[in-house]
This record gives structure tokens, sequence and C-alpha cells, in this order.
């Protein structure tokens, strides 16, 4: 029965890859603008664009790309990019580690402080102190994240210039690291006084994701905890003298969390597509940056590979949501 | 489960307290022996020769920090020795010869030789080798090594050969180096004989450099160039008003006279050899010389460069800046808004019965591009020219170029770090250039001699010639050469370069 559901799940992960990836090579293919058509100096000759085109193999007709790209990817092997001259998997390895510290900080920090606000409200209901959080949310909820990195960082690197700006470590700093985790690494290596110039650098663009994430926890969770806490269950447990909080904490909270698990999953893949723009702001080395220097410059198999990347990553995150939902309410198990 | 002391998590914060009060963080702060530089644009590979990279002319200055060229510019477009102290064409031009700088060294330590040099041309001009300029170099061929002395074949005539020998793609490899370790090992770890070093390198982060002790022009001034990767030019404004970095260049030029006032920073904003201009395509309206003319002297070019650039620009009434070989200060086509409409009523058009066409435009890829031609279309409309303006992205303006399929008028910025009238004049008008939108045989009559023409002070009043009859015959219309405003910390000197290429082993230093 397991295997089953795993197959299928496994079995629609592929089909969906593989619609991305048709997608993904006949889009790039209809928009305007080539890689050869943006380098292509001005002086050359039709017989110069040619030999151009099928340096990069551009020449080909497109379903024998299309083979060639496809029975490359099926052996782990996605191409070459045509600006960093570095095989794509090489590239997509060494930069993704960054973007995963960056987002999966960003949404601890959304949960957390999100989670924090929601339970603080629903202590507060009926007070002018849930009118207050509501008010401030409503602001949270309509600031997009680039909005808030640009607040950032006329904030924390202009006005108050006390956070490095651009980057994800200071380059003197930027030594004898075996992985692209820094972060991760720094910490368990001991190097505490680098994870501390790491940290430093990741606050303003993993505010700037967190917020809008943490402003939808705070929305959904509180309502769901407004309506756990008007159920038997907790009217049984006021009755028995428990404190508000512990109300709140173990009886509410758990019937409560499943939607804004759910949701807050589906979150988190607005948030991976969010960190194109944020890490472009904050100059940070991620696969959101590299993404727009690859759609500029036409770059193919590097558009190509990213975005199945993406897609290999939202399925994934569907996925982990999934199983997070099941393992929380045995009702969902064999849904 | 993983145990934090109290004595790591205080280094920690520390680490992190550190950064938030590091000295070098306030715009205030001295520069040290590090130079910190918010660049704005990334670089994706370290090849100079093939690929998109090696032809993008804003990376030449971190190119020219690790590489030499053959042959060296000044910031005044002069021309000096490079890795050639000496280099010429026989009598009848049928040969180059090159002299090779001798007690040169790769940054591994072993010796530049004359190999290099023809290995370096000779990968560039392989047909199949993916430099997007290897029709120039293929133009020599039957190299010959005499000492430090090197002789070619010209295979075809180029009179501007030994000019992009300090131009795009115009840099020298390490033949034993490139060829043990490969394409992909050079990317990994580049050498050069360049002032800079390859220190560390992230892509979209940060370069950074360390002089090199060996440098046959020198050592540079500072020991350590850190070049960070700014793209975003809000940030980049941040960036050198907190002090994070040291030196900054392309930011608007609003902020840049904001900051350029404030206590412990500086600004210089000088012309550089990038033109803004509008492409005509010939057909429809276009046809009519007298639309085309109007459209030309309709436009105030004064008043745009005062008033949306903040008086940064320079008009132009050429595709030649006035620090380019062929620039003829004579050509003027003035605004004169009376005369397009009387040119344009010649034709049946007046205000109440425009002629219509569309102009394309990007948005934000220049300084104020859409702003200028939402001004230009305004005055337009003034004298009986009713413009549609279409945005689109650069991608597209280029797809649209090469196949000959640009809307009647287009914008578009050109730039030329050699100052020589093929590389703008020439690849602009000539209709066999891809990336021309006028196509017309009275000017690919004019045009097509001077390719080849071997008497060069005959070349360069062809040029000027041709540029006269553009003016006159309105084929395109020049509206103004840019500025480029740098930002830099008071403590530092900064020379600008007309090339555009902020170098910071020769242009920057300490006051």
């Amino acid at each position: 029965m397991l295997l089953s559901v795993v197959a299928n799940r496994v079995g629609m992960a592929l089909l969906t890859l593989a619609g991305v990836a048709v997608v993904v090579f006949v889009l790039l293919r209809v928009v305007p603008g080539d890689p050869v058509a943006m380098m292509i100096s001005p002086g050359a000759g039709p017989a110069d664009i040619a030999a151009l085109k099928a340096h990069y193999g551009l020449d080909l007709p497109l379903p024998q790309q299309f083979w060639i790209w496809i029975k490359g990817v099926l052996t782990g092997d996605f191409g070459t990019s045509i600006t960093l001259h570095l095989p794509v998997t090489e590239v997509l390895a060494s930069r993704l580690p960054a973007t995963l510290e960056l987002a999966i900080l960003a949404l601890l920090v959304a949960v957390i402080f999100g989670g924090s606000v929601a339970i603080a409200g629903t202590l507060m209901r009926r007070t002018i102190g849930e009118t207050t959080i509501d008010g401030l949310n409503s602001i949270l909820l309509a600031v997009p994240d680039f909005i808030w990195a640009l607040a950032l960082v006329l904030l924390f690197a202009v006005a108050i210039p006390v956070l490095p700006l651009t980057g994800r470590i200071d380059p003197e700093l930027a030594e004898g690291f075996t992985t692209r985790f820094y972060l991760a690494e720094s910490v368990l290596t001991g190097r505490f006084a680098v994870a501390g110039d790491i940290i430093s650098h990741m606050i303003m663009p993993t505010l700037a994701l967190a917020l809008p994430l943490a402003a939808v926890i705070v929305r959904l969770l509180k309502q769901s905890l407004k309506e756990a806490m008007l159920q038997d269950y907790v009217l049984l447990a006021r009755i028995k003298g428990f404190r508000e909080l512990r109300l709140v904490l173990q009886e509410a909270l758990r019937n409560a969390v499943g939607p804004t698990l759910a949701l807050t999953g589906v979150q988190f893949t607005f948030l991976i597509g969010g960190t194109v723009i944020v890490e472009r702001i904050f100059a940070y080395p991620g696969i959101g940056n590299l993404a727009i220097d690859a759609v500029i410059n036409r770059d193919f198999p590097l558009i190509q590979g990213l975005v199945l990347l993406f897609g290999l990553i939202f399925i994934l995150i569907n996925i982990g949501v999934d199983l997070t939902v099941a393992a929380l309410n045995p009702r969902l198990r064999h849904a | 489960m993983f145990n934090i002391t109290r004595r790591q998590a205080l280094a920690a914060s520390g680490g992190l307290i550190g950064t938030l009060l590091a000295p070098s963080r306030f715009a205030t702060a001295a520069v040290g022996s590090t130079l910190n530089i918010a660049y704005n644009v990334n670089l994706p590979s370290f090849d100079p020769q093939v690929g998109p990279s090696s032809v993008n002319p804003t990376i030449q200055a971190i190119y020219r920090s690790i590489f030499d060229q053959y042959i060296g510019q000044k910031p005044n477009l002069a021309f000096e020795p490079g890795l050639l102290t000496g280099w010429g064409w026989n009598d009848d031009k049928s040969k180059v010869w090159m002299d090779v700088r001798e007690g040169v060294v790769w940054h591994d330590g072993t010796p530049f030789t004359p190999e290099d040099v023809v290995w370096s041309i000779q990968r560039k001009g392989k047909p199949d080798g993916g430099n997007p300029v290897a029709f120039i170099w293929a133009g020599l061929d039957n190299f010959k090594i005499d000492g430090k002395r090197i002789t070619a074949d010209v295979k075809s005539y180029d009179p501007v050969i030994f000019k992009w020998m300090a131009f795009l793609t115009g840099y020298v490899l390490p033949k034993a180096y490139f060829e043990k370790v490969g394409p992909e090992g050079f990317e990994k770890k580049p050498i050069g004989t360049g002032p800079y070093l390859v220190d560390a390198y992230e892509g979209n982060a940060y370069l950074r450099l360390k002089a090199n002790p060996k440098y046959w022009g020198g050592k540079p001034a500072f020991e350590t160039v850190v070049f960070k990767f700014v793209p975003d030019a809000t940030s980049r404004v941040a960036e050198i008003e907190s002090g994070s970095s040291d030196v900054t260049l392309e930011v608007p030029y609003e902020e840049y006279d904001r900051l350029k006032a404030k206590a412990g920073l500086k600004g210089v904003c000088t012309p550089i050899s990038d033109i803004g201009m509008i492409f005509i395509t010939n057909g429809g309206v276009m046809d009519d010389k007298n639309v085309r003319l109007a459209m030309t002297h309709a436009v105030d070019k004064e008043t745009i460069v005062k008033r949306l650039l903040r008086g940064y620009g320079v008009p132009i009434a050429t595709l030649e800046a006035p620090e380019y070989a062929a620039f003829d200060p004579s050509i003027k086509v003035p605004y004169d808004p009376a005369l397009a409409t009387k040119l344009l009523a010649a034709s049946g058009y007046s205000k109440e019965k425009p002629v219509k066409f569309t102009i394309q435009t990007t948005r934000g890829f220049k300084p104020k591009d859409y702003e200028m031609i939402q001004a230009i279309v305004g005055m337009w409309r003034n004298v009986g020219i009713d413009a549609n303006i279409e945005i689109y992205e650069i991608a597209k303006h280029f797809e649209l170029r090469m196949s000959h399929k640009l809307a009647p008028a287009a914008f578009y910025n050109w730039g030329d770090a050699i100052g020589d009238p093929t590389c703008s004049t020439g690849f602009a008008m000539f209709s066999k250039s891809p990336h021309s939108a006028w196509h017309s045989d009275d000017l690919d009559a004019k045009i097509g001699p001077l390719w080849g023409e071997k008497d060069e002070k005959k070349r360069i009043q062809g040029w000027k010639d041709v540029d006269k009859y553009i003016a006159e015959q309105g084929y395109v219309l020049p509206l103004l050469q840019y500025a480029q405003p740098i930002l830099y910390k008071s403590d530092l000197k900064v020379t600008p370069n007309v090339s555009g290429a902020l170098q910071p082993a020769t242009l920057v230093s300490k006051a």
C-alpha cells in the first residue's frame, strides 16, 4: 500500500518534470532573443553568425536539440552554460546551498515569528491587543518581499549602517570551506566568528523573505486557533482549570495547525521564487541571482537547468508538506 | 545532540557584532590596503576570448586587472604598448609585425613567450571557436617567430586590426597552461600576466584580487582589490553611502549629485565612449527624406541632456563622439522645429495630419531611456509626427535588428572603446552588417571602399564624409554621448576612463 503510494507520487513527479522540460524548452525558442543574437559582433557576417550557432548547437533542428538535451538530462548531464563555460549541474550545485540556507532560515523565522504572534493574538482575543496585531499584520500582508528588501536596505545599511548590505560572507573570511553550506559548516566546525559574519549578511534578505510569509501564518493560524478555542475539548480543559497558554499550546494548536502547515508549504514555494529578486537586491550568490543573469543573457542550457531545479524543489516541498500534515493528522494518512 | 558552550556562543556573537561595528563599514572610514568596488555587473566567465562575456564592454575593467592586452590604451583612448612593444605593417600591408615584450611572467611564474601571442590569435580566429569577432582575428595567418618578433601574412586587410588588439577579446592567454587545464580548468583557476592575480571568486558575489608582485608595469597601489557584484543600482548607492564600498559607478544621476556633496565622498562624471541613438529602418514612411530630417531637427538634445540627465551628457550630431578618430565638429544638425514643420508640410504632413510610425525603446536598460523617448515623442508631436512607443527588452532588440525587423525607429546605445569609425558608423550603418537598420545602396557605396582603405588619412576623411552624408540624409538620429558617474571615498583619487573601464590598477589610487 505504502509502496504504491510512493510509486504513484514518484511517477507524478517525473511526469510533472517532463512537462516542465518540454514547456521551458519550447518557450525559450519561441520567446525573442537567443544567446547568439546577444553576443554577435556588429561586424559579423552571416557566416560568422552561422558558425556561432553551430558552436552552441543552435543550428540543429529543434527536435534534435531537445533530444540531445533530454538525453543528457536523463544521465545527469544538463549541458554546459553558454555564459559561464561550466557544466550546468556544477553551477547549480555550487549556488543551490546559498539559496537553501537563506530559504530555510527565512522559513524558520517566519514560522517562529508568525506562530508567536498568532498565539499572542489568540491569547489577547477580543482586546485592543488583538486589534493592534491585526492592524500591523495587514500592513505586513500588503507589502511584498522586494519592498521589504529595499526598506531594510535604507534602514539598516544606509540610515543606521549596522548590517552588511551585499554578499553572503566577508570576502576576507571566505576561506577553508569544504561545502557551499557556509552557515551550517561554520557552525558544525566551530567557526562561530565566521558563522556570526554569515548571519549578519543573511539578516536583511532573510527578513525580506520571512515577513510576508509570517503575515500569512499569523492571519491563518490565529483564525484557526480562535475556532479551535471554541471546541468542546478546549472547554473541558478550561473547566479542569488549565491556564489559557496551556489551552492554546497543548489543546488548540495541534488541531489548528494543519491548514496553516499546508498553506505554509505552498507559500514556501513562493518564498523560493521570491529569492530571485531578493538575492538580486542583496547581491546574494544563490540560484535566484543566477536565474536573472541566465535569462538576461539567454543562456538556454542554464535556464533549462534552473527551471527543472525549481520544479524539483517545488515537488519535494509539496511532498514534504503532505507527509507532515499526514503525520500530524492520522485521518489524512490514508487519503 | 549538538551543544553550544557559552564560549562558543560568545564567539558567534562577537563575530556578528564585530561585523556590525567594523570600522570600515562607515562612509568616513579611510581606505586601507584593500579597495572595495561595488561593481555594476557580474563576472560570468574568466575567458576574455570566447563567449558572451568576451564582448561585454562592462566587464573589461575586470579583465584588464587580470590579463594584459596586446596593445594598451590610455584613459583618453590613445594607444600604448602592452604585451607588444611595437607593431605595424610592411610597406604594401601584406604582412604585419609585432614585437613581444620581454621579461614578462604569467601568474604561475612561467615565462610569457611569443608562442602565447600567436596561439591566442589563432584560437580566437577559429570559426568554430566561439569567439564572437573571429572574423577579425582570422585575417592573420602563417605566423613566424624570430626572437621577440612575430610576423604574419595578412589574409584580409583590416586597417583596424591593431586597434582590436586593445579592444574586445584582445587579450593574451597562456598557451601551455590553457592546453594543460582545458577551458573548464581555466575557468576555475585563471592566470594572466596582469597587475592582479585571482585570489578568490564567487559568482554573483565577489572577486578578490591580490597584487601581482612581478607585474611588468609596476606594483599597483592596492594590495587587494575586491569587486563586489552589485547589479542593483539602489544597492550600489547604499554600498557607497554606508561606507561598505570605497568606489562605485553607474548610479542614477540624481543620487550621484546627492552623494558627491556628502562629507567623505567625492564624484567624477565625464563623457565615455558610449552614445545614445535612434536607429531608422528603411521602408515605409522612413523612405521619405523630409520625414527623416524633420525627426532629427525636431529634437532638442540640449534640453534632454539638461533636464532629464541633469546636464551629464554631450549632444552629438553624428555617431562619432568628440574623442573618436573621425569626429568632425563642423557637422551640425541644429534643433529647428520650424524647419521640421516645413519639411513635413512639403510631404503633406502637419499637426492635424501627422505622419505615424512606431518607435521602440528599452525601459531602464540605459539611464532615462524611456523618459528620453517620451520627451522626443512629445517634441515630434509639436511638429506633426505621431509616434507610438513600444517598450521591449534588449534581447528582443538584438533579435529584431539581426533579422532587419526593427520598427521604423528604435532607440539603442552604441559603444566604441577604440574610437574608430568602423566600429561606430561602419557597423551601425553598413547594410551588410547584421546590426544596421538603414539599408540603402547609396550609403553602402560610400562605406564599402573604406573597409580596406590602406591610406589612413584618406580612410578617416572618408568616414567623415560618410557621417556628413548620413546627417544630410537623416539616415540615423544620434542623440548624446553618455557620461559615467563614479563615486568614491574622498581619500582616493580616481582617473576617469573614456572607454568606461574603471581599472583599479591604473586609475584608482590613494589621494
